[in-house]
């Protein structure tokens, strides 16, 4: 690899590297050269996206056949870009672990999608979806591509609907919009609590399409365990193939990465078992910057965890908070009781007592960080796992008393009916118990307003990028996104790097491929050979309680820097005592958590140094260091307004700080109160 | 609780498989279905035996991919996934018999998990709609009554986990194509190709080895979304006008 791009101190401090008064991650990271270069378009905003389309070359149908393209994952940014693509003509492969492209986790997503379609009248505009998005992301996202995100929503409804998506309708037959995540505008298109299931069926549906006519092949049960590249651009992946094991090559022109979020590097998230950092990270290995890791979304409604066997949390809506009342003991002494017996003068309804504006509908962070605070302090309510209980009450028995058990059956059915099925209790009769969870990780390969990382012919798609939500993402942000990217986005912008081709011809004897394929069988071979005591899941459990802990909700620098030392030191653990069953050569469960794993390691230091970094709290992300007089958030626009793009050095060596400056041309940046 | 389980142990699809039996014990009924399962492969692991594979992923009913017979049941005693099923559905000291999906349109990769790619290749034949990305009219140009938009989305709901077919005794694929037959059939977007979607997934769904039906109505019994088993009807009446048409 390429020696990194880097500057000397006193390079950095004149350009103005080291303004402030602290470099909390001196030690932990090299300072690079500043990213310059985003291609996005000059001009007046919103001609950005036509212009750019207009720029972008043309590829002429008859070459689209000869070209071919590798797209790693089937979720809603994966599919809808694979098929397309197809459509276009383009020679597609397309790949997921899962057994069928339809089980893609965009598939759980409950709440809905976002459009500016304004079908309300309701004053919502192109304009006002790009203001909330940038806004909501605490302003530290990229304005021209959060502009374009929402002068496309309003294609993706006009798409899905065609595809069949039924979405809830009106009595006329129009569709119906609800108001999401505080937003003052009715823009979010659903269908029931199953929104994302639908979006994805019928993207399925139109890559199962492409893949009768001839244009895409699929990849089930195949993991990506390596990019490969040849003269510092992307060429193709090496994949195992989960039921043979047989280490593939899969040469291409370009690959796009739609391979989902890293949420489970906490191994407690709402993410599916399988959702892995593995394929982006790879590419981040051989040369793609990983841009704001730390940033991550934990949502404040799900399931507490029931005991130490616990695998995954169950997220429920938001919308609960609408009519939820939440609280715990005022007294320690109480937290076992049986919650209807605590009476009213005894509980602590502490999000209306700290902010009586917003009470229960204080936003995500807020919501959250209460939550786990008033469980540290021992006044959190359930079973106690490792000694503490993490849970705190939702109480429906006002909303009962005041709409019917029938009103909220109407509004809540499905929610009250999946709560009971996982814990047993009843909610109409005893009060819900929820605690945070991560859902939702806004960092990711770093992309240019093309989606291309800095790797050529390398293209990052959906939740695997970093670009759209800043430090924090609305609520229905999600599937918009990742339908954005691969519907209307991508196949505009990477036609212009495939107009350069015809590419030089690659083989599968090339060194450079050779090479991949050899470090992966390696790496198998060195899983499978440790026979050391513990499990992957051990290992995974306990890097996810450091991240947790240190790297989660609050983080502090003492904190982090701790975090950094046991990641450290877990990791060679693993690379040393794993125990790893069974053979190369057959469908292995225990040896693809291994490889998964083994990259959450890495992935989680760099978090943590990133965060360490980060000395202001914004969006998802509190730092101890940074609040106001009442403890809240406070960012530093002067020294953080910058996405950090990180540069992998070499397994033994310090990560390289590139920025990328924020400026806003088109918005004011604003400090957010809730009190 | 204490459980003695009777697991299929089959190493791949070529060597023949076996019922083994394994006694877990301090099962927690908080547990669902499958963490008892992941306990179950900790202890494995540690005693050196290769863990039991199951296909799971979400893990909050949605996304399909778990699916076991328990004690003979598609997915259990309750009308939900394996993954949410807990165990206090089931009693301390009981003896629960699992098993892979039974039917030779899927067959076994290892252990619990089945092949059924069978059901993306009937989605192939015509479950969809043909429209190009960006070729879509404005979303408010066609009203589609609440009525309808209720009915196709009560049968989208489907998750194709395939337990319909694993309760069916003929094997049938019906409830799940009916499903989608269904789904597209009742929207005015799915109109221009429902003859041809209806005949090309018949037709892929027999040959791909699938039974037919014979109105048991286990399928319906089995589906954790409770797809209705009318969507069978509508997919035999969509096929005869079909063939009325010429197709």
């Amino acid at each position: 690899m390429d020696m990194p791009d880097t500057v000397s101190a006193a390079e950095a401090s004149a350009s103005g590297f080291l303004d402030g008064d602290y470099d909390d991650a001196a030690g932990y990271y090299t300072p690079g050269t500043p990213l310059v270069d985003t291609k996005a378009p000059e001009g007046p905003i919103a001609e950005r996206w036509q212009n750019r389309k207009f720029e972008a070359r043309l590829v002429n149908p008859s070459n689209r056949r000869k070209l071919s393209i590798i797209i790693v994952g089937t979720g809603l940014a994966g599919a809808s870009a694979a098929a397309t693509l197809g459509e276009a003509g383009y020679n597609v492969k397309s790949f997921c672990y899962q057994d069928s492209p339809r089980r893609a986790h965009s598939i759980a997503a409950q709440g809905g999608i976002n459009a500016a379609k304004n079908y309300k009248e309701d004053g919502d505009s192109v304009h006002r979806l790009f203001y909330d998005t940038v806004k909501g992301g605490d302003y530290r996202s990229r304005e021209s591509n959060v502009y374009r995100l929402a002068e496309v929503s309003t294609n993706i409804i006009d798409q899905c609907v065609a595809q069949g998506v039924p979405f809830a309708r009106e009595y006329g037959g129009l569709l119906d919009n609800r108001s999401f995540g505080g937003v003052q505008v009715s823009r979010t298109f659903y269908a029931r609590g199953q929104t994302g299931q639908q979006l994805l069926i019928g993207a399925y549906q139109a890559l199962e399409r492409q893949v009768s006519a001839g244009t895409v092949t699929t990849y089930t049960r195949h993991e990506m365990m390596e990019l490969i590249t040849v003269d510092g651009k992307a060429r193709g992946i090496i994949a195992r193939d989960m039921v043979t094991g047989a280490v593939e090559t899969h040469l291409a022109d370009v690959v796009v990465l739609a391979s989902g979020g890293y949420g489970n590097v906490f191994y407690l998230s709402t993410n599916a078992m399988g959702c892995n950092v593995t394929a982006a990270w790879r590419a981040h290995r051989k040369g793609a910057y990983m841009a704001n890791p730390c940033y991550t979304q934990i949502h404040p409604t799900c399931i507490p965890v029931s005991g130490s066997h616990q695998s995954k949390l169950t997220l429920m809506s938001e919308s609960l908070r609408n009519d939820g009342r939440i609280w715990v003991p005022k007294n320690q002494a109480d937290c076992d009781k049986d919650p209807r017996e605590i009476p009213e003068e005894d509980r602590d309804y502490y999000l209306e007592r700290i902010y009586p504006s917003f009470g229960n509908l204080v936003p995500r962070d807020i919501a959250s960080r209460a939550a786990k605070n008033v469980c540290d302090e021992g006044r959190g309510v359930g079973p106690e796992v490792d000694g503490v209980r993490r849970g705190v009450y939702l109480d429906f028995s006002a909303a009962i008393e005041r709409l019917g058990k029938k009103g909220i059956t109407e509004k809540y059915d499905n929610l009250f009916d999946m709560y009971e099925r996982i814990t047993g209790e009843n909610p109409f009769e005893v009060p819900m118990r929820i605690y945070p969870a991560v859902h939702y990780v806004m960092g990711g390969l770093w992309v240019d307003y093309d989606l291309q990382s800095t790797i050529p012919g390398l293209f990052v798609t959906g939740e695997a990028n970093f670009s759209d939500h800043g430090a924090n993402r609305l609520g229905a942000s999600a599937l918009m996104q990742g339908l954005a990217d691969g519907y209307f986005v991508l196949p505009h912008t990477i036609r212009d790097y495939l107009a350069d081709g015809p590419f030089e011809e690659i083989t599968e004897d090339h060194p450079a491929v050779v090479e991949a394929r050899e470090s992966v069988k390696g790496r198998i071979d060195h899983f499978l050979s440790v026979n050391g005591t513990r499990s992957v899941d051990s290992y995974h459990r306990e890097l996810g309680n450091i991240m947790w802990e240190y790297c989660g909700m609050e983080r502090t620098e003492t904190g982090l820097k701790k975090a950094i030392d046991l990641i450290r030191s877990l990791k060679d653990d693993f690379y040393r005592n794993v125990k790893v069953l069974g053979s190369a050569e057959t469908l292995n469960q225990s040896l693809e958590k291994a490889g998964r794993v083994a990259d959450f390691f890495e992935l989680g230091e760099l978090m943590c140094i990133d965060a360490l970094n980060r000395r202001e709290s914004c969006g998802g992300h509190f730092r101890g260091e940074s609040q106001t007089e009442d403890g809240e958030a406070l960012r530093h626009d002067d020294e953080y307004a910058y996405v950090a793009a990180w540069e992998w050095a070499g397994e033994d060596s310090i990560p390289v700080l590139h920025k990328e400056d924020l400026v806003y041309t088109a918005i004011e940046m604003k400090q957010r109160s809730y009190k | 609780m204490n459980l003695t389980l009777k697991i299929w142990r089959q190493p791949d699809a070529s060597s023949a498989g076996a019922m083994h039996t394994y006694q877990l014990s301090d099962v927690s009924p908080d547990m669902s279905f499958l963490e008892m399962l992941d306990v179950l492969n900790e202890q494995l692991n540690e005693k050196g035996e290769d863990p039991v594979a199951f296909d799971h992923d979400c893990r909050e009913g949605i996304c399909g991919s778990c699916g076991l017979m328990i004690n003979g049941d598609a997915h259990g005693p309750e009308v939900t996934t394996t993954c949410q099923l807990h165990m206090r559905s089931f009693s301390d000291g009981e003896t629960i018999t699992i098993e892979p999906w039974r039917s030779d349109a899927f067959p076994v990769i290892k252990d619990l998990v089945v092949d059924r790619s069978a059901f993306d290749r009937i989605v192939q034949q015509g479950g969809y709609i043909s429209v190009n990305t960006g070729s879509a009219p404005e979303a408010h140009s066609v009203p589609v009554p609440r009525e309808d938009a209720l009915r196709a989305f009560n049968v989208a709901t489907c998750i194709g986990c395939g337990a319909c077919v694993a309760a069916c005794p003929n094997g049938s694929a019906s409830l799940f194509m009916g499903a989608k037959i269904t789904h597209l059939g009742e929207l005015p977007q799915g109109q221009p190709e429902r003859d041809s979607r209806v005949v090309n997934m018949v037709a892929q769904h027999d040959h791909e080895g699938f039974g037919g039906c014979t109105n048991i109505g286990a399928c319906t019994a089995a589906c954790p979304k409770e797809i209705p088993l009318d969507v069978i009807s509508q997919l035999n009446k969509d096929l005869r006008t079909a063939i009325r048409h010429g197709h």
